[in-house]
């Protein structure tokens, strides 16, 4: 009997896992099917307004980097505070918490968030609005990621910075952080591809822009803002353009993945 | 023999963030110039904190307590200065200067084995060029590596095997001229062989410098050092030279230990 | 240096609670006329943006979410568009804070629109719950599979796919729901292509991946010597599962479920797709229906006044409640986690 229980848990749990695995499946190949399709050389060369994907792929790219560029160093210099200059004090564990909570926000809750603050006083929507719900987002996965990745450096070396006269923004700066480059820089790249992904804070602070525009006091184009649109239009044409986007993005983010796991495998090897 | 002292530990306790009682208890320890000094003891006994209480290192933490003085020499007026006076930034990162350090585990710093060398130097404000490839090049040799990298000082330090790293380390140490040169098991991480070539190096380095060497293995202490300390649960049990600790403890828990009926 | 270096750290760490509390005030300041206006009824009034007139009080509520269905099915989002001129009469008349009709307010105002919040959460909470009773045992199947079943040639590879999928964006299953999936469910359980089925759904195929990497991560904290001790004594590997790994790697995957579950009640894209985005309290369990995120996402941009102060309050209670659920995550469960 005991066995007969045992080969029935068994037997279910590996179809819970085929089922599962299936669903991915489909999800992956329909995009791929439906992506490749789609794609042809006019959608990089042509702007939304004639059915392209020129600016929103670049508008994204901009909106993102530009959230690297605002997050990365409050959020890095916060994880240096966690690792090193708290000592694990009370207010320390506080922070980290409300950081990891913060991870786990709605991220549509952000969005809101940055209507109140930017969108509203300004009167209209605009890229920094985009810019900064990205980088509101990334803050606390920079923190932690930091905070990890400096944990990861062995006490010694640190203590041996301050043994031979240097004072400690410099053991931070010129041995910690360098020590920690790898991981760091590869848990940015996957911040990076986290928020590249994402739609819901976009929607209402930096909106959607048919155009193509470098001005971020405007309405930016955005890939994903635009997917959400054209998807749920009648015109099939539209569809499949969301398509082709849905499975660049796609595309782009496991490869950055599994570029960052390749990278964490090569240094511990 | 003509010895002088250049740290005198007169005193001393030490209890660190949150404990109640002291690690260290009321310690009086000199350290004789250009001589080795070992100290010895069982596991938790205290060796490795006072050896770091003596470049302030423990001031990295918060929150623990000193009491009681470190006297080291000052160079130029020849008079004891009590370390824990010390306590603007820039006078500690000068005592820490003064006084070097090599830890456990080699702690070669993620850069290039010359900047490695070079770093210390720079801290101090060299930036001529010539002057730190003669410097680097100086103390390269003196820890005995030169010879087996002088082809690949622009490599990653990282690259270098265990022993050789720990030389780095040494070599890293000795660039700026410290007066004391600390070191807390520096052996223990390292194979029987590069164990030999660091020990080589103390007892050829100690013409230059003093050394205090914390170790777990009591034939080393035999072999290198000139004086031994024996501590015990926080306390110092005894001091003396290393042939009279060796051969002819007066206390007995010390001949236990030197025995290896404990520890 | 040193200590310019050291406070603006600390400064920089104190961000985090700067923008949490920032959230949390901003939200609240633009909620606050609507949570004025409705206070705690907003939680258990089915009504949005209805118009009432309170000279018939008598059994305006029933008409008015019958009048509400009907107008509202086709396009919602002009309907709000369409309240906007109301608001701000509304807004500037509102001092009173008893949201029940009575007499006096009959007399003063001629119409008011109310603003209600239950559909939605009813909404969110239903979408949760159903993508939670469908993604916990398939992320416990694979979370099984992947650290006890599978040889390590299976497993390390699957593993490695699911955490990809886990990176996969939110949109992206929405997307897939809408056209693939939504069909498929309609098919065997009736109903149409979007509805709340659907999104619960979509919503729990997305958290799978999420939740099975945590729990397998768990489940492979076990130590080897435990299990080992086990099969030593003749247990089936069933008996090692439920014996010894489940109540060894509680914490973390209960954890991990909570955490999967506040994922979903915040997620906007996955769902906004395939939920219908009709305000209307689901009968069955294929009806379209609403969730807070979905009415932030679709509503957002195009409102003013009273709602637009409403959405706030949605967007607080939805904050409010993922704060909770996460932090009570972290404390009780992953604490060990440093």
């Amino acid at each position: 009997m005991r066995l007969v229980i045992n080969k029935i848990v068994l037997f279910l749990s590996t179809l819970a896992a085929l089922m599962g695995l299936m669903f991915l499946f489909w999800i992956l190949i329909t995009l791929t099917l439906k992506g490749i399709n789609a794609l042809n050389i006019h959608i990089f060369t042509n702007d939304l307004v004639n059915n392209g994907l020129r600016n929103l792929l670049i508008g994204q790219f901009i909106l993102a980097f530009l959230a690297v560029i605002i997050g990365v160093p409050i959020g890095m210099i916060a994880g240096i505070y966690l690792q090193e200059y708290s000592f694990d004090n009370k207010y320390a564990a506080f922070i980290r918490n409300l950081s990891d909570v913060m991870m786990s926000a709605p991220s549509i809750v952000i969005g809101t968030f940055i209507y109140a603050i930017v969108v509203m006083p300004f009167g209209h929507m605009s890229g920094w609005a985009g810019a900064l719900a990205l980088a509101v987002m990334m803050i606390p996965i920079i923190v932690r990621t930091t905070d990890d990745m400096l944990g990861l450096v062995p006490r010694e070396l640190r203590e041996a910075g301050i043994a031979i006269g240097a004072p400690k923004y410099k053991v931070i700066f010129d041995i910690i952080l360098k020590a920690a480059k790898v991981g760091i820089m590869t848990g940015f790249l996957l911040a990076f591809a986290r928020i590249i992904g994402e739609t819901a804070p976009l929607l209402f602070t930096s909106g959607n822009n048919e155009y193509f525009t470098l001005d971020l006091n405007r309405e930016f184009p955005s890939l994903t803002v635009a997917i959400y649109n054209l998807s749920t239009m009648p015109d099939k044409n539209l569809v499949d353009i969301a398509w082709a986007g849905a499975f660049l993005l796609t595309l782009f983010v496991l490869v950055i993945n599994l570029l960052g796991r390749y990278i964490v495998k090569e240094k511990k090897r | 023999m003509n010895l002088e002292k250049v740290m005198d530990i007169k005193n001393f306790s030490f209890t660190y963030a949150g404990a109640e009682k002291p690690s260290l208890k009321k310690i009086n320890l000199p350290v004789y110039e250009k001589k080795v000094t070992a100290l010895i003891g069982p596991s938790g006994c205290g060796k490795s904190t006072l050896l770091r209480s003596l470049n302030r290192i423990h001031d990295l933490y918060p929150g623990n307590r000193y009491e009681g003085e470190i006297l080291l020499k000052n160079q130029k007026t020849k008079e004891m200065e009590n370390i824990f006076n010390y306590k603007k930034e820039n006078e500690l990162i000068n005592l820490r200067q003064r006084v070097g350090m090599i830890f456990q585990k080699p702690t070669p710093f993620p850069m290039s084995i010359y900047d490695n060398i070079a770093y210390g130097l720079r801290l101090q404000g060299k930036k001529d060029k010539k002057e730190l490839d003669e410097r680097v090049e100086a103390a390269l040799k003196g820890a005995a590596l030169w010879d087996e990298v002088k082809e690949r000082l622009k490599d990653d330090a990282r690259g270098l095997s265990g022993g050789q790293q720990q030389r780095l380390c040494i070599a890293r140490a000795i660039a700026v001229e410290p007066e004391v040169l600390l070191m807390d098991e520096p052996t223990s991480a390292l194979d029987p062989i590069s164990t030999v070539a660091i020990e080589e190096l103390v007892t050829k380095l100690k013409d230059k410098v003093t050394i205090v060497i914390v170790t777990h293995n009591m034939q080393q202490a035999s072999r290198i050092s000139d004086f031994t300390a024996y501590m015990y649960l926080g306390e110092l049990i005894e001091f003396g030279t290393t042939e009279q600790i060796f051969l002819n403890p007066k206390k007995k828990n010390t001949a236990d230990y030197i025995s290896g009926k404990f520890g | 240096m040193e200590n310019i270096f050291k406070r603006l750290s600390a400064l920089n760490a104190t961000t985090i609670l700067f923008l949490l509390t920032g959230i949390f005030v901003v939200l609240f300041l633009y909620a606050k006329p609507a949570i004025k206006e409705y206070g705690i009824k907003f939680l258990i009034d089915p009504r949005w943006g209805v118009s009432i007139n309170p000279n018939k009080p008598s059994n305006n509520q029933d008409k008015a979410v019958v009048n509400q269905d009907n107008e509202n099915i086709v396009v919602e989002e002009e309907d709000i568009g369409g309240n906007v001129p109301v608001d701000q009469e509304e807004i500037i008349q509102t001092d009173e804070e008893d949201i029940a009709i009575n007499d006096e307010d009959a007399l003063s105002q001629k119409s008011k629109v109310i603003y209600g919040g239950l559909i939605p959460i009813v909404g969110t909470v239903l979408s949760t719950v159903i993508a939670m009773a469908f993604a916990v045992p398939i992320a416990m199947g694979i979370a099984v599979f992947l650290s006890e079943i599978a040889p390590f040639y299976i497993s390390k590879p699957v593993g490695v796919a699911i955490e990809l999928l886990a990176a996969i964006p939110s949109i992206i299953y929405g997307m897939w729901g809408l056209f693939y999936f939504g069909p498929v469910v309609s098919r065997i359980f009736g109903g149409g292509s979007v509805g709340l089925l659907v999104a619960g759904l979509v919503l729990g195929i997305m958290i799978i991946p999420f939740m099975a990497s945590l729990s397998r991560d768990s489940m492979n904290t076990t130590p080897s010597v435990l299990k080992e001790s086990a099969y030593a004594m003749g247990a089936t590997k069933f008996e090692v599962i439920k014996d010894v790994i489940f109540p060894y790697a509680k914490s973390g995957i209960i954890g991990s479920m909570i955490l999967a579950l506040g994922r979903a009640l915040g997620e906007t894209m996955a769902v906004a797709f395939v939920i219908g985005g009709v305000f209307k309290l689901p009968e069955k369990i294929t009806d379209p229906s609403v969730s807070i995120p979905v009415v932030l996402a679709n509503n957002f941009a195009e409102s003013s006044g009273m709602s637009l102060s409403a959405l706030f309050y949605l967007a607080l209670i939805l904050f409010v409640i993922s704060f909770l659920v996460i932090s009570f995550a972290k404390f009780y469960f992953l604490r060990d986690k440093k």
